[in-house]
């Protein structure tokens, strides 16, 4: 066994610099790397660029890191219900790449299995291929997107073994696989930590050979977004 | 003429058995309250779930269980997870067999715009150029003008795209309307709405067959 354990998110964070880019998983606030991203904000870390599907709210998630302006640059596929974060984009402080779900997906995953670039329908006769290579298939126009390239990756797993094993729990899986081996480091945190052994090979969703760091979280808050419920009968 | 309820209720006609669905926000959301009971369907959310059920009972919301638009969710028997990039693989790989969805415009040829309005804040595009890039059928839900009262189903679009010729159906408060060469062609048309209402409302070429239906819902 290849222990990736490390003993606490500081020593799970260490090489994070300026000028960064950084892979986050999570969907809205669901699944997102809670315990990299408050220390994110310990290390007052800035001028990074964040790859992510959403961008928090204003006072969870990825809005933390944008009230202390430590981003320079966000790529994302929808990013609502953020105020300052308009308030930033409006300014001109903040960059932001804005990219179709799928393809921001499959730019990860590109990245994590060693593709360059692959072609896509998404955007196609859009703004979204602006300037960017086309080519038909079989009668259907595709465009060519490129891997991602990133230093760090911060992902969320419902569980973890000391040899970086990760399970996922509902749909806080999301983008976290796809971002797992897409960065030069990849850093699991985990709702449980367990010995390695403790976790069934068969139900490992993500194996530990894409994840560099691993480490027990804590004080997860797990906000929900939107809450949606239907009265008893 | 039809409010958000009756568009919804007659796109689920459109849900056929065995079909795996996906639906936009808004009015499309709805329209899982109003299909066949007695048709198997499965609706996927393309954050990573396939089996979506109803909104849970209140007290039993779990933060790891939420659909496209963040709301809290349950599973139905026969649901599965998975990550976001076999998401839009089922997406790109036309798995699955039916999108509904919303917009600001759609123009005679397919087109569809609704992401984006410039001169206002942008939120992004979300999953909807994929959905609109890959799926083997998109059902537009929409109002037929916009709230000036101006017709969003036009000759071309004025909006930034969200995909080229995609669209093939659509269902407005006013009527059914299918894409066929180059032509919204008039399929059937709201309880109480004349097919004058209907030109009216509509800048792009309208093709009206000899008989025109009214909608049952």
């Amino acid at each position: 066994m290849i222990s990736k354990k490390v003993k606490d998110v500081k020593e799970a964070l260490i090489g994070v610099k300026d000028g960064m880019t950084l892979m986050l998983g999570g969907f809205g606030l669901c699944g997102i790397p809670e315990n990299a991203i408050g220390e994110l904000v310990q290390l007052g870390v800035n001028n990074l660029t964040c790859i992510s599907n959403n961008a928090g709210v204003d006072d969870f998630g990825l809005g933390l890191l944008l009230q202390g302006r430590q981003i320079k640059k966000m790529i994302s596929s929808y990013v609502g219900e953020n105020d300052e974060f308009e308030r930033q984009m409006l300014s001109g402080e903040l960059e932001v790449e804005l990219t179709p779900q799928g393809t921001l997906a499959e730019k990860c995953r590109a990245a994590q299995t060693g593709f360059p670039a692959f072609y896509t329908p998404a955007g196609y006769g859009t703004e979204v291929a602006d300037g960017k290579e086309t080519r038909e298939f079989n009668g259907k126009m595709y465009v060519l997107e490129e891997a991602f390239k990133a230093d760090f990756s911060f992902v969320k797993a419902w569980k973890g073994d000391e040899a970086g094993n990760l399970i996922f729990k509902g749909t806080a899986r999301n983008f976290n696989p796809c971002m797992c081996g897409a960065a030069r480091i990849t850093i699991a945190e985990v709702e449980e930590l367990l010995p390695a052994g403790s976790l069934d090979p068969n139900d490992i969703h993500v194996p530990g050979i894409f994840i560099q760091r691993i480490f027990q979280g804590t004080n997860y808050e797990k906000r929900i977004e939107q809450r949606t419920v239907r009265p008893k009968e | 003429m039809l409010d958000k309820i009756g568009i919804a209720k007659r796109i689920a006609q459109e849900v056929k058995d065995k079909y795996y669905v996906n639906l936009g926000i808004g009015i499309p959301t709805l329209v899982a309250n109003y299909v066949n009971p007695s048709i198997e369907v499965e609706f996927q959310s393309e954050n990573g779930v396939l089996g979506m059920g109803p909104f849970p009972f209140e007290g039993e919301e779990d933060p790891d269980l939420i659909n496209a638009g963040k709301q809290t969710i349950t599973t139905l028997a026969g649901a599965s997870f998975f990550d976001s990039a076999m998401s839009f693989g089922m997406i790109r790989g036309r798995h699955v067999h039916l999108t509904i969805l919303g917009a600001m415009e759609v123009a005679q040829n397919g087109d569809i715009a609704n992401w984006k309005i410039p001169g206002k804040m942008v939120k992004g595009m979300g999953g909807a150029m994929d959905l609109v890039a890959s799926a083997e059928n998109i059902i537009v839900a929409m109002m037929h003008t916009n709230k000036h009262g101006d017709s969003k189903l036009l000759k071309s679009c004025t909006l930034p795209l969200t995909g080229v010729g995609c669209v093939k159906k659509i269902v407005t408060n006013l009527a059914v309307l299918e894409i066929v060469d180059d032509s919204f062609l008039l399929l059937e048309k709201a309880p109480g709405v004349s097919i004058d209402d209907i030109r009216n409302a509509t800048e792009g070429n309208l093709t009206v067959p000899d008989i025109v239906p009214d909608m049952t819902v």
